[in-house]
């Protein structure tokens, strides 16, 4: 235990034993000792000067830290219906045959633990899985055996080959930010050329709006920032790209990263704020160190540092704190409470971060892409990006396409692009319908693919996912409804009753014991998670349900059973306990299945 | 919502005839019935317009066709989904009365036990100590899990609280005996 309390020691030197870097902190003792056990919670607590109540909040709420023993090796495989689609379930449980354990479980030798985890971001080029913290893609039956037998042999991580862990980019089409070179720091410059009010001047002619899915004026969100008493002000890039089907801010945080720092020192000099933090999501750990170096080069280059490009008193630093696996800690607010050591659970607006952010300081809040085109916009001038797209969306737009479609990857387009132009290009046939923006977004089928990607029609966070019509949209719509049954935060109860409501449905359904009754519980409990939940997650977890019912009305019908209502569940069988403990076999012990 | 109205139109026999009306507690603590009762002298105009067919205020032990079933409680046994069953064949429309019937409440505290352990801790010799569960045929056997009423039965209507306050239950049944989709205003389900 001595050598433990060491290492946490110096865990917690390492944070300045600050309270609100409590995430980090768990993060940093689990990799050393595998869980967080009791021991080790009430340590922290102790040297934290906080209750253990909240360490245990903190583990229970994010899906990597373990509040009990996992396998040295924990295997996660991404569960979202894309990885399903390319094979995922029959590769899993291959594995769990072979690692003779089951879901969720650990092998008795405390060698493995199998489970899922939502999305991995990995669409293009799935199935994936994650090995402790490490990501592998394109699994095939064959790999995943090897995978096995290194598992078995106890090799580390280190000594697998290399080429499993090799994620690649795939950018299938360019535009004006990933097909522009970039020379560091002539945005910048650009930016400190125009004076900090030229800066949120230009970026207002530009219109850009924030890539994260609200599409919120990126000009205006800066200005009410900038324009809030106090000493300090944070710029914030949220890299937690949770949403299924995503994975363009991958790419840009694998091969443009630069840019998005510059984009954030841009946003720490126009408002005056002299730190930044990347927010990455836990899935991509393996991001972080490529990352570190690229910021320490850029501080070298004195781009990011004191007195940056020589301008005195302008001094700006970005630091990388990590998430840990919720999907929630993507909303805005919900981000800010995890970066201050917390359950990551949407706050109560007013106030918005850009007046009581994080340390309760203004905040800006931008998506990684939004952060790269503010350098775009730097280069060429607002009133230049302004031609660029629509007249409410200017500019390009990433779009992760993954799916039934020839050429997954990361294609760029100027917003107003059709729905069909984008499946012509990725080379998809026979599409029954595309999922845009994630599993809260919208679904689409063939007769809407003439509509345009831009906010004043098919807005959209960059998720596109085909189907064809070999897939049946009812697993689609079960799949992402329970994506949000285990992601919901559960602050409230519209959203944390409704979506396990609502995936028992579906499951109920997907068994053959669903009505028509079902269906409209379906509908009722949609409406009321989409005008109650206290955020968008809520909000939107029923629209997937609510498309689907509508447009694939067929794939829920043929499995509704004839009769007027069923139970889910075998009423017979749940008196088989009370019938063991009263060794009755009487016919009153007995249940007939239908009324 | 689909659910079902009684047609009270204006020109058919049906506005005077008297509705039938079954109740049953299942796995409740008669605190619904209770507030039932409470609807206080309002209840000499209730009885002009239904009559009380099963309930365990006629002591009446079986259901016949009946327009209105109100249950109350969750169903925890064998009996229960007898009882529950029977009101659903013969009532036109169902409604789950308090939290009970509604989520399951008090009673599917015990859900996070096992029924088989819980039982033989209960009844246990006091000499020996061993446990000695009953066995008489007429005993009801507990289900694994306490249920809502809507996870057994199709149900129509749902009117929350613990128990709903008479007002409450007065608004919904007079309501629904005028041919009426029942409403409730914010205060009569706001609990704080
Ligand atoms: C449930 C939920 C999840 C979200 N996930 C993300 C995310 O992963 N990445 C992101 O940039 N924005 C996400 N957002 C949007 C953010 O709250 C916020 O609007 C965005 O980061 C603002 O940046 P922008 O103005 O540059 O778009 C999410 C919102 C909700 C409600
Ligand atoms: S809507 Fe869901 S995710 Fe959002 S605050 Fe409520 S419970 Fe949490
Ligand atoms: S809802 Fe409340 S009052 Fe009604 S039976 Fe249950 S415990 Fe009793």
């Amino acid at each position: 235990m001595q050598g433990l309390d060491d290492t946490l020691g110096q865990i917690l030197t390492a944070h300045r034993k600050d309270p609100r870097r409590l995430v980090q902190i768990l993060r940093a003792a689990q990799s050393e000792a595998g869980w967080i056990s009791p021991e080790i919670a009430a340590f922290l607590a102790d040297e934290l000067c906080m209750p253990i109540s909240r360490i245990h909040a903190v583990v229970q709420f994010y899906a990597f830290l373990y509040d009990r023993p996992v396998g040295r090796y924990r295997v996660l495989f991404s569960d979202n219906i894309i990885d399903r689609m390319l094979g995922s379930v029959a590769l899993r449980q291959h594995m769990q045959r072979r690692m003779k354990v089951g879901r969720g479980a650990v092998s008795a030798d405390g060698l493995v633990s199998i489970d899922t985890t939502s999305c991995t971001g990995m669409g293009d080029q799935g199935p994936a899985l994650m090995i402790n913290n490490r990501q592998i893609v394109r699994l095939t039956t064959r790999r995943i055996d090897e995978i096995c037998d290194l598992m078995r042999d106890g090799a580390p991580l280190e000594d697998w080959p290399s080429h499993y862990f090799t994620i690649s980019d795939r950018i299938r089409r360019a535009e004006s930010l990933l097909g522009t070179s970039y020379v560091p720091g002539k945005a910048l410059a650009q930016a400190i050329e125009l004076g900090p009010q030229g800066v949120l001047d230009d970026l207002r002619r530009s219109n850009l709006r924030g890539r994260g899915g609200a599409g919120f004026t990126t000009a205006m969100k800066w200005e009410l920032c900038a324009e809030a008493e106090a000493e300090t002000r944070y710029i914030i890039c949220n890299a937690d790209e949770g949403e299924p089907g995503t994975f363009k801010d991958r790419v840009l945080l694998n091969s443009f990263a630069e840019r998005i720092f510059e984009g954030m020192a841009i946003g720490g000099y126009a408002i005056g704020a002299r730190h930044g933090v990347i927010y990455l999501r836990g899935e991509y750990d393996y991001l972080r160190a490529p990352l570190e170096m690229k910021l320490a080069a850029m501080r070298q280059r004195g781009l990011l540092g004191t007195n940056v490009l020589g301008v005195p008193g302008f001094d700006f630093d970005i630091e990388i704190q990590m998430g840990a696996g919720a999907y929630i800690c993507g909303e805005e607010t919900a981000l800010i409470e995890s970066l201050e050591g917390k359950p990551g659970r949407p706050r109560i607006r007013p106030p918005f971060p850009v007046t009581r952010g994080y340390n309760d300081m203004p905040s800006v809040v931008n998506n990684v892409e939004t952060l790269c085109k503010v350098v775009e916009v730097m280069r060429i001038g607002g009133r230049a990006y302004a031609l660029l797209g629509t007249k409410q969306s200017t500019g390009s737009k990433l779009i992760s396409v993954s799916g039934d479609v020839a050429r997954p990857g990361v294609y760029e387009y100027p917003f107003g692009v059709r729905i069909q132009t984008v499946l012509d290009d990725c080379g998809a046939t026979d599409v029954a319908a595309v999922q845009i923006s994630g599993a809260g977004g919208m679904t689409l089928a063939p007769h809407e693919f003439g509509r345009r990607i831009a906010f004043e029609d098919v807005p959209t966070s960059g998720a596109f996912m085909v189907f064809n019509r070999s897939r049946d949209m009812f697993e689609v719509a079960r799949n992402f409804m329970h994506f949000f049954a285990h992601e919901s935060c559960g602050f409230c109860t519209p959203c944390r009753v409704g979506c396990a409501l609502s995936a028992s449905i579906m499951d109920k359904i997907a068994a053959g014991l669903g009505a028509q009754y079902e269906l409209n519980e379906l509908t009722r409990l949609g409406a009321v998670m989409r005008t109650s939940s206290h955020c968008g997650l809520g909000q939107t977890a029923g629209n997937a349900v609510a498309d689907t019912l509508q447009k694939f009305r067929p794939d829920y019908e043929r499995r509704l059973m004839a009769g007027d209502f069923a139970p889910a569940f075998d009423l017979d069988a749940a008196l088989e306990r009370a019938r063991q403990v009263t060794s009755r076999e009487d016919a009153q012990a007995h249940l007939e299945g239908v009324a | 919502m689909q659910a079902p109205t009684l047609d009270r139109s204006p020109d058919t026999a049906e506005t005077t005839r008297k509705l039938r009306v079954a109740t049953a507690s299942l796995s409740g603590c008669f605190g619904c019935h209770m507030s039932l009762l409470d609807i206080d002298a309002r209840i000499t105009e209730l009885v002009k317009l239904v009559e009380f067919d099963r309930s365990p205020i006629t002591d009446i032990k079986t259901c016949g066709p009946c327009d209105i079933g109100l249950v109350e409680g969750a169903v925890a046994n064998s009996e229960n989904v007898h009882v529950l069953r029977e009101l659903r064949a013969n009532c036109q429309i169902l409604i789950a009365l308090g939290a009970c019937a509604v989520n399951g409440g008090l009673p599917a505290q015990r859900n996070h036990l096992d029924v088989g352990e819980m039982l033989e801790d209960v009844y246990r010799d006091i000499d020996e100590g061993l446990p000695c569960v009953p066995d008489d045929p007429e005993l009801p056997l507990l289900l694994d899990r306490v249920r809502p009423v809507n996870e057994v039965v199709r149900v129509d209507y749902f009117i929350p609280g613990c128990p709903p306050s008479g007002d409450t239950l007065w608004k919904y049944l007079t309501d629904l005996i005028g041919g009426r989709m029942p409403r409730l205003d914010y205060d009569l389900f706001r609990y704080d």
